[in-house]
């Protein structure tokens, strides 16, 4: 349908249709994220709301030392996450790819069960699964492989098995999505010419399916920035990641400015990493894993 | 002869390399579902640690109909979850093909909105909802999380019903209009048919985000709104009782009913019209 014209009576399926969506969206996505923005630069009342006025306060306070080795922390836990989460699902998007169509779409689904099921409960099983009495522990002692229990939960490596136990399946979609959609017929080509195929991967199929690598990483290194409660639960409380920095000023510390600020810090992040995707040409919608 | 050993050779290679590839495919499900085969064992172990195995039982089946607190944290999130569904289908539903059929100013910045819920640490969306809901005095409970978390689920119903109207025939739209038939009917007899399966699907992945969600909910919760995630949240801390694991494998089993139905119908429609 063409542009309505000024003064002309406006289509009412255009109110009905886009109304409703662009006033939920600017009423409740648009003017929070403005809101945080100007909190961020206000002063916090006494009993943890927010006074008006203009100050630098938090943003300076946001690049105090503590908090920045927060930050490279959480970044480097999010890296780590993110690269184990890529050598995981690649060969298995890769695998599934090559299947028939029916048993795709069963393996597709049975990739999104456990995703379907609450997070805390499968890993509160995974801490039991992995403490120091727990079930993988005492059958690597009984096999004699090692002879003291290791110590895989309440600290670093809990918290990166948490974190890719969460985020693989949002590594796994669109990665999938994008080898999938591969045309079959250049790897042909490559053998074809006579092309090893190790050097048809390298030259083709990895550049071509580099977008949906790119999308794994957004929907992987960005929610590792604020799982708060994954390193709550695996890290035991040692560890921290920028969402409990945020979380801690706004629950516990009723510092709503400066929580206001550091979320500035992860709301750049994010916006950087949006943007270069869609240079690179990356599809938005691929990142809803549709 | 050479040839034959070359052919037998290659059978050989082929059939190894399928037999890895099957197992890495394995080795993968076995890591997602190693915690949830735990949690369906326990929910029948007569200790009430999850620790070792002791017994078997059916008492945790029972008794969590008897935990006040649990059932009605399960009760607030199913009704949660139900509004938001339905809400956000709607309102995602009508705005996906609003926004491929209208275009108007503004629209672009609609879009780019549409992904913010999607990318952003849900804990910023979370702090920058419970900002605006201070502002405007809002008190914090069932109708609070469920705005938050339509907000989340609109842009998933958006991407899902703009997926099957990407493949769809404008001529459609136009010959049912051509033919008489109002904006109205043509909606609900042509696009809507064509669209069902996205909106299907976005209504599933509404429901069970609505369902699973964490950390929006727990900025915009309060007193007497204690979703089950929240809930869950505060018995993590002392241990999970047998009781929640017997909730949890009740739900992942209607879960998975739902999802296979779902599948079933993919796998059907993909043998019926193999393209």
């Amino acid at each position: 349908m063409k542009n309505k014209k000024k003064g002309s009576k406006i289509n009412p399926a255009f109110l009905v249709m886009v109304g409703p969506v662009s006033l939920w969206m600017i009423l409740l996505v648009l003017i929070p994220f403005i809101y945080i923005v100007a909190i961020s630069f206000m002063k916090r009342s006494t009993y943890g709301g927010v006074e008006l006025g203009f100050t630098l306060e938090n943003i300076l306070q946001v690049f105090e030392l503590s908090n920045l080795k927060v930050f490279g922390q959480s970044v480097l836990i999010a890296g780590i996450t993110t690269i184990i989460c890529i050598l995981i699902a690649y060969p298995f998007a890769y695998f599934v790819a090559q299947k028939t169509a029916v048993k795709k779409t069963v393996f597709m689904a049975l990739v999104m069960v456990p995703f379907m099921i609450n997070s805390l409960i499968r890993l509160f099983s995974w801490i039991n699964l992995l403490r120091k009495e727990g079930i993988i522990n005492r059958l690597l002692i009984g096999s004699g492989l090692i002879d003291e229990p290791l110590q895989m939960v309440y600290n670093m490596v809990g918290v990166i098995i948490g974190l890719v136990y969460t985020l693989l399946p949002f590594m796994i979609m669109p990665l999938y999505s994008s080898i999938e959609k591969l045309d079959k017929s250049l790897l042909e080509a490559c053998s074809d010419l006579g092309a090893k195929p190790v050097i048809a991967f390298m030259k083709v199929t990895l550049p071509l399916t580099m977008p949906g690598v790119f999308a794994g990483f957004i929907m992987t290194f960005i929610p590792a920035l604020g799982l708060f409660f994954v390193t709550d639960l695996m890290g035991g409380s040692k560890i921290l990641v920028m969402g409990n920095l945020i979380r801690n000023q706004f629950i516990t510390a009723k510092n709503w400015p400066l929580g206001a600020a550091l979320s500035l810090f992860l709301i750049g992040i994010t916006l950087l990493l949006v943007k270069l995707y869609q240079k690179s040409g990356g599809r938005m919608d691929e990142l809803g894993g549709i | 002869m050479s040839w034959e050993v070359f052919r037998l050779k290659r059978e050989m290679k082929e059939r190894i390399s399928a037999f890895m590839k099957n197992s890495y495919i394995g080795l993968v499900f076995l890591f997602l579902y190693l915690p949830i085969f735990m949690v369906i064992i326990f929910s029948f172990n007569t200790s009430k640690m999850n620790i070792v195995w002791e017994g078997f039982t059916l008492q945790w089946y029972g008794s969590f109909f008897h935990n006040r607190t649990l059932m009605e944290s399960l009760w607030v999130s199913l009704i949660i979850a139900i509004l938001s569904t339905v809400i956000s289908t709607i309102i995602g539903t009508l705005g996906a093909v609003g926004l491929s059929k209208f275009h108007f100013k503004g629209k672009n910045m609609i879009d780019q909105l549409l992904y913010i819920p999607v990318v952003i640490p849900e804990i910023i969306l979370g702090v920058a909802l419970l900002c605006i809901y201070s502002v405007i005095d809002m008190p914090l409970g069932i109708m609070s999380i469920t705005i938050s978390h339509i907000t989340f689920c609109i842009p998933f119903v958006v991407i899902s019903v703009r997926a099957r109207l990407a493949g769809f025939d404008k001529y459609l739209e136009e010959a049912a209009m051509d033919l008489g038939a109002n904006q109205v009917v043509t909606f609900r007899k042509i696009i809507l048919p064509l669209i069902m399966p996205g909106v299907t699907s976005g209504a599933l992945l509404s429901f069970s985000l609505s369902m699973d969600d964490v950390i929006i909910s727990f900025f915009v919760t309060g007193p007497g709104s204690t979703t089950l995630p929240l809930k869950i949240l505060s018995m993590v801390k002392t241990g999970v009782t047998p009781e929640v694991n017997a909730l949890s494998t009740i739900i992942m089993f209607i879960i998975i009913i739902i999802i296979s139905i779902n599948t079933g119908l993919q796998v059907k429609r993909l043998k019926t019209k193999p393209y």
